[in-house]
């Protein structure tokens, strides 16, 4: 009897031990489709591929997924020009003002595209899943909401408030340039 | 004793005039004033030329010449070159602001997104219009160009991502090439020949360009020009800083880094190399070799640089006859005289994917700030930058027109808490005669007059005005924006001295110009914005010329 509750037990365990699921090789016709975005005629807003919201928006909500952004943004020299996404040549992601836009089809676009003012083309640099990747994090980083998914301190440097306490960050009175 | 240096354009630190004098710059009041109309860091200081005063505004550039012999200085014409806003992307926390120029009745301005462009001071019509620097791949164009003889001296800047340093000479007339040389590659690229005479390299080495670097690494090493040039019409030749090497990551480039971060002198009809020091070989802190190259009186080039150390050298061979700590300095404990290189702390040697504390000098320590020489006192008036920083080395990959840099910093004050002063020193006796201990980084130049005043302004926006021998206040004035540019005086039409400065630094950080930043993040803005947290935003966001007068 005591064996059997402790069977029971260790399956329940077991059951809530669940891990998020981490797609470390995505299905090439998923990655040719997740390309696909509807982008608005002025390059800000759209509607996302719809192999995304079949996927459940993974580039939004999965740790890995957030995690291997804040890879490439070191990677790929993002914070070269936005720090640790307070700025320096390029503009502040951390301050809740977007100029291009603050849903992931702006972000992608921005990314993948380039924008007028020196923000380069990553098109041909990284891949639609890369450039997935890293506007997911891109969006965390100046969320108003907290989200456990994204990711914690830093492996070096401690430059600001760690991404998944973005409201603690936000509970600092806002000092934006302009 | 070297040779008397006779410099081909006067020193803008320095003035004759002198009706503004110890006892009356206290009644100094405001006579006008000009708003530029343009956000953004106004670090190029009025130009004037006869009876007119030139504004040059931050990129996207106007320059407005303004006539002094009308009431109010109405604006007489205005220019503003079609800009390429790729440009916008690619400066953030140095000097890199264009520049202006005056000579005979020609202008030459320098523009960030890489146009030299001569025009007609009288009317401002365009003469000749060349692209010597390409933004695409991180070039843009630094300072003021130089007015050597019939040659318009220009040099590239842009050091943060990669591009090759480059000092070239334009024709005055048509604005054609003449001559280019770069600062790293092989010898012929370089211009390094026969008349090459370097004390601190071993004499019959080739191609240091190459072999100081990891294979390759040389092309996109960075080394551009930091700071506007100086030419010595009676040696013949054309002294320039060059810039820190790219990467900011220094374990990712082993070697001294050849030409990067030193002084080099040219033949200013050729670009011939004649001499070579190198200031901060296989640069640690991306210092480059920046803080201004002045001419003193009895034949010296004194440089303060941004390791912390002021140097002397003799113009005609490079010979570097003293080096003195004048800035809080740990990172070396002294500079070999024989070898001209720092003495380096071991504990404040970076090392890749490590966070080293607390090194002093930071790297915006004077770097653009514009240190002046009076004759009439003998002393030299740096504003300084009293920083220390954070870094962590990282690798950094390189991507053409992104930043090639590998390092996250963090700013702060220098131990006793105060970020700036103003330095009188004493170039003779190798120590400070005075000290004006300032709240913020001195980003803006000085300005010492016959009258033995000092002129120089302040991040929060103060223009003060100090007694040259002994560093006591006299007065000051509020502007509406932080002051990043260098003072100015002139005799107006009416005969009388008249003082100019540009307010307008743009946002929180100073230099940062009009970019958004968020200082929560203390590697904001190269991490100046972990100085720069308590600064108050300006009271307007434009530019605003203000000329006062005595009453």
């Amino acid at each position: 009897m005591r064996a059997r509750h402790l069977l029971l037990a260790a399956c329940a365990f077991l059951v809530a031990c669940q891990r998020e699921q981490r797609d470390l090789r995505t299905d090439p016709p998923v990655a040719e489709a997740l390309g696909q975005v509807a982008v608005m005629p002025g390059g800000i807003g759209g509607r996302p591929a719809a192999i995304d919201r079949a996927l459940g928006h993974p580039y939004q909500t999965n740790a890995y997924q957030l995690n291997q952004g804040k890879r490439l943004w070191d990677w790929f020299n993002c914070s070269g020009c936005h720090a640790a996404g307070g700025g320096a040549s390029g503009p502040a992601l951390t301050d809740g003002s977007w100029r291009y836009g603050p849903d992931m089809v702006s972000i992608f676009v921005s990314i993948r595209d380039g924008r007028p003012n020196g923000m380069p083309a990553f098109r041909g640099k990284l891949t639609d899943e890369q450039i997935l990747q890293l506007s997911g994090y891109v969006q965390a980083m100046g969320a108003e909401t907290a989200s456990t998914a994204a990711p914690s301190r830093n492996d070096t440097m401690q430059a600001r408030a760690s991404e998944n306490r973005a409201p603690a960050a936000a509970a600092f009175p806002k000092q934006v340039s302009r | 004793m070297g040779p008397q240096l006779a410099t081909a354009q006067p020193d803008p630190g320095f003035s004759r005039l002198d009706e503004i004098t110890v006892e009356n710059a206290g009644r100094l009041v405001p006579a006008w004033s000009f708003r530029t109309g343009t956000p953004g860091a106004h670090a190029t200081a009025p130009l004037i030329a006869g009876d007119t005063l030139f504004v040059l505004t931050p990129f996207p550039h106007t320059l407005f010449a303004l006539d002094l012999t009308r009431p109010g200085a109405a604006v007489k014409w205005r220019y503003m070159p079609p800009p390429d806003r790729t440009a916008d992307g690619l400066t953030c926390c140095d000097a890199a602001t264009g520049g202006l120029a005056a000579s005979g009745d020609r202008l030459y301005l320098n523009t960030l997104d890489g146009h030299t462009i001569s025009l007609d001071a009288a009317g401002g019509q365009v003469v000749w219009d060349a692209r010597p620097a390409h933004p695409q791949t991180g070039e843009t164009l630094a300072a003021a160009p130089l007015v050597a003889g019939n040659r318009i001296i220009i040099g590239s800047a842009g050091d943060d991502a990669g591009p090759r340093g480059w000092l070239a000479a334009l024709d005055a007339a048509t604005g054609r090439q003449d001559w280019k040389v770069f600062d790293t590659g092989p010898d012929a690229e370089v211009g390094i020949g026969e008349g090459f005479r370097p004390l601190y390299d071993p004499p019959q080495a080739r191609d240091r360009g190459v072999s100081t670097w990891p294979p390759a690494a040389w092309q996109q090493g960075g080394g551009g020009l930091s700071g506007a040039p100086v030419a010595d019409p009676a040696l013949g030749l054309v002294f320039y800083q060059t810039g820190h090497p790219a990467p900011w990551n220094p374990d990712q480039r082993p070697g001294e880094n050849r030409w990067t971060s030193g002084i080099f002198a040219r033949d200013a009809a050729s670009g011939a190399a004649r001499w070579f020091d190198p200031i901060n070989p296989h640069d640690l802190y991306a210092m480059g070799a920046s803080g201004g190259l002045l001419p003193t009186p009895d034949g010296r080039l004194v440089h303060p640089d941004a390791n912390g150390f002021l140097y002397v050298l003799d113009p005609a061979t490079g010979k570097m006859l003293s080096a003195t700590r004048f800035l809080p300095v740990n990172a070396a404990r002294g500079i070999d005289l024989a070898s001209a290189v720092p003495i380096r702390e071991d504990r404040y040697v970076t090392v890749q994917d490590r966070t080293v504390r607390d090194i002093c000098p930071a790297w915006p320590a004077g770097s653009n700030a514009q240190a002046a020489y009076s004759p009439a006192t003998g002393l030299l008036y740096i504003p300084a930058a009293t920083l220390c920083m954070d870094m962590a080395a990282r690798s950094a990959s390189y991507i053409a027109g992104t930043p090639f840099g590998g390092a996250d910093v963090r700013v702060k004050p220098a131990p006793g808490g105060e970020e700036g002063a103003l330095i009188a020193w004493d170039i003779a006796a190798g120590r400070a005669a005075w000290t004006v201990p300032e709240r913020f980084p001195l980003r803006g130049g000085a300005l010492a007059t016959a009258g033995s005043v000092v002129f120089y302004g302040t991040l929060d926006g103060l223009l003060k005005a100090v007694d040259a021998r002994t560093g006591r206040g006299l007065w000051q004035f509020q502007a509406t924006a932080g002051i990043v540019g260098r003072p100015a005086t002139f005799r107006a039409p009416d005969g009388h001295q008249y003082v100019a400065v540009l307010a307008g630094a743009g946002g929180l950080t100073g230099t940062a110009s009009a970019k958004e930043i968020d200082v929560r993040d203390a590697t904001a803005a190269r991490g100046f914005a972990n100085a720069l947290r308590t600064l108050p935003p300006p009271q307007d966001r434009s530019g605003t010329l203000f000329v006062f007068r005595l009453p």
